[in-house]
């Protein structure tokens, strides 16, 4: 049998792939350009079909703590937003990292700060890698270029969040979210049942069986003795991550004189400006970050002993960029180019920008 | 007759409910958390729902509320309660769902998911202490402290102009859709002490009846916070609490 493509947009494929992933719920609350997720899903009705919880907030803020609640129960629950609403998700987020809580978050950003642009950026690169609310926390961060990996994510950032009970990030853009690819879904499995979810999340906040201590979600520790120990211990399973789950993929890099550095749409754009290069002879590859945090140092570290100098392109004015100076310790010249605002730069100008800065 | 003649199960009249633990209440003496949490877990245990309740803990004093029944409890952000039941609820239709929420929490910071939680009707119930005073900070002024009462952030009385006025969320909530039962109770005496269970109770068969959004008020004292003796404070309650925000049903359907 023929693999079943469909044609959509990336925020069309992330409310179908949580359908088919068997996801408990979603809690949203519509902002530009990602109301397609929460749209398709009322579309799909999930709620006839799966069980699939999916509900409208009265703000981002009751959206995270709508997904605060449901992570405690164990359930595959999620949000969406675009950048001025992540920023206000970033207290919940922050109790979510705390409480060691599973959940998938998607950030379709846009230009930005303040109420900032509809279109297209990647300058919430900060907010979300290095940390965004308060404390010290991190969150496993995904950075799909295509719509096929937009679709994938949600299930792979399930698993890595149920995984390591931790959040996870979906980081993508307006150019992602709104194109429209080709696409295999994933294939239909069942939400969990509450026997499964009891065995898998002996933690959850399912009502107390006799014999069994209550479970209790709380990130409240006054002791600071006690408060440390809880610190160290999410820092452990941070540097465990960080030993773990990098994921990236490299492009004509091991015969490069030069590495152009970008993720999600930027890396899109680049993988046509190594084309160009290559016509022109000169030997150009592409490293593209999958997950933004675990960040791939090592292995940026080790091209940098091969290569002239490295590009970080960011639709952003320099935030991945630090990231890439800190991985190759000084030994090559880093620079950055990005453009803002929500403008999209063409494979030419990053071309242009590369001999420029680089060369 | 001997004491040990007396002390026979066929004469038990009162006992501490199984599901409050032995753990050193932080509440201060003559506050009326004590007793509400007392009520919440006699209402369990007699509807036989102890496997199947979720508590949501506030922001404020009592933020510890899990320490002290034991049930399964989700301790939320400061406000959001009502967010988390909500999710709570909706992903285990077969479970009993609470919050348990003071003045500060449920009435400023938390008044969008108090109105919206309500609005949706979701079948839970809203437990709202309200003492007109932010009692695990200090004693700042909370939106239901009264006009003219003293706080540490309005040291010379609550002053309309500077302030507003008293907030009677209950009032509002009776005014939505969504909630099938508000009611405003307290815990001073022993008659409004046996009511109060009652309302509690009904409030809790209404969330899984499916019939709404249940939300019992205790106007409650703070006798730390309001600087009083525990038996002063319940007096000056009576005389001036009750009269802005006074006992009873604001709807019961």
């Amino acid at each position: 049998m023929a693999e079943d493509i469909k044609l959509m947009k990336g925020n069309e494929a992330i409310a179908h792939a949580a359908i088919r992933y068997g996801a408990d719920g979603y809690f949203g609350y519509p902002i530009t350009p990602q109301s397609e997720i929460m749209e398709t899903l009322m579309e799909e009705h999930p709620w006839t079909t799966t069980g699939m919880v999916v509900l409208q907030a009265e703000s981002e803020v009751a959206a995270i703590n709508m997904v605060y609640g449901g992570a405690g129960c164990g359930k595959r629950v999620m949000t969406s937003s675009s950048s001025p609403g992540m920023s206000l998700k970033q207290e919940g987020i922050s109790y979510i990292a705390a409480g060691e809580l599973p959940c998938l978050l998607v950030n379709v950003m846009r230009g930005g700060p303040g109420l900032g642009t509809i279109q297209p950026s990647q300058a919430d690169y900060f907010q979300t890698v290095k940390g965004g609310g308060h404390g010290d926390y991190k969150l496993i961060t995904l950075a799909p270029a295509s719509v096929q990996e937009m679709a994938d994510f949600v299930g792979l950032g399930f698993d890595l969040a149920f995984k390591h009970s931790n959040p996870v990030v979906i980081l993508t853009d307006g150019v992602i979210g709104q194109m429209m690819e080709k696409v295999v879904l994933p294939p239909y499995q069942p939400r969990l049942t509450e026997e499964e979810i009891r065995e898998k999340c002996p933690w959850a906040t399912l009502g107390k069986p006799k014999g069994r201590k209550p479970n209790i979600i709380t990130t409240l520790e006054l002791d600071s003795a006690v408060m440390e120990k809880i610190n160290e211990k999410l820092q452990a399973k941070y540097r465990h991550i960080e030993e773990t789950e990098v994921r990236y993929e490299a492009i004509l890099c091991d015969d490069a004189d030069y590495i152009i550095v970008a993720f999600g749409s930027a890396a899109r754009i680049c993988q046509k400006t190594v084309e160009l290069a290559r016509e022109q002879g000169l030997k150009v590859g592409l490293f593209r970050p999958v997950t933004l945090w675990p960040f791939p140092s090592k292995e940026l570290n080790y091209y940098a002993d091969r290569v002239k100098g490295m590009l970080s392109v960011e639709l952003n004015a320099g935030q991945m960029v630090e990231d890439i100076r800190l991985a190759v310790k000084g030994k090559i010249p880093v620079e950055h180019f990005g453009r803002l605002g929500g403008i999209v730069p063409d494979p030419n100008e990053v071309l242009e920008a590369l001999k420029k800065k680089c060369f | 007759m001997n004491i040990t003649d007396i002390i026979k199960p066929e004469n038990l009249v009162y006992e501490k409910p199984a599901l409050m633990n032995d753990n050193y209440m932080h509440y201060c003496p003559g506050c009326s958390h004590g007793v509400v949490h007392k009520l919440v877990a006699e209402v369990i245990e007699e509807m036989g729902m102890d496997e199947k309740t979720i508590g949501v803990a506030p922001v404020g004093c009592a933020v510890f509320a899990y320490n002290y029944l034991d049930i399964d409890w989700q301790e939320a952000a400061h406000g959001r309660a009502p967010a988390l039941a909500t999710a709570i609820k909706r992903l285990n239709p077969d479970k009993m769902v609470f919050t348990y929420q003071g003045d500060g929490d449920l009435a400023a910071i938390g008044t969008a998911e108090t109105i919206h939680a309500c609005n949706r009707g979701e079948n839970i119930v809203i437990i709202f202490i309200n003492n007109a005073i932010y009692g695990m900070t200090g004693g700042q002024m909370a939106p239901t402290t009264l006009e003219s009462m003293k706080t540490s952030t309005c040291p010379m009385g609550r002053n309309t102009e500077l302030n507003g006025y008293p907030l009677k969320i209950s009032n509002l909530l009776a005014q939505l859709e969504g909630t099938c039962l508000v009611t405003r109770q307290s815990t001073h005496t022993a008659p409004a002490i046996k009511k109060a269970k009652k309302m509690l109770k009904l409030a809790f068969e209404n969330s899984m009846a499916g019939k709404g959004t249940s939300v019992v008020e205790f106007v409650s004292s703070c006798n730390s916070g309001w600087k009083m003796s525990p038996d002063a404070a319940n007096k000056w309650m009576a005389e001036h609490m009750f009269a802005m925000y006074p006992l009873g049903d604001l709807k019961n359907l």
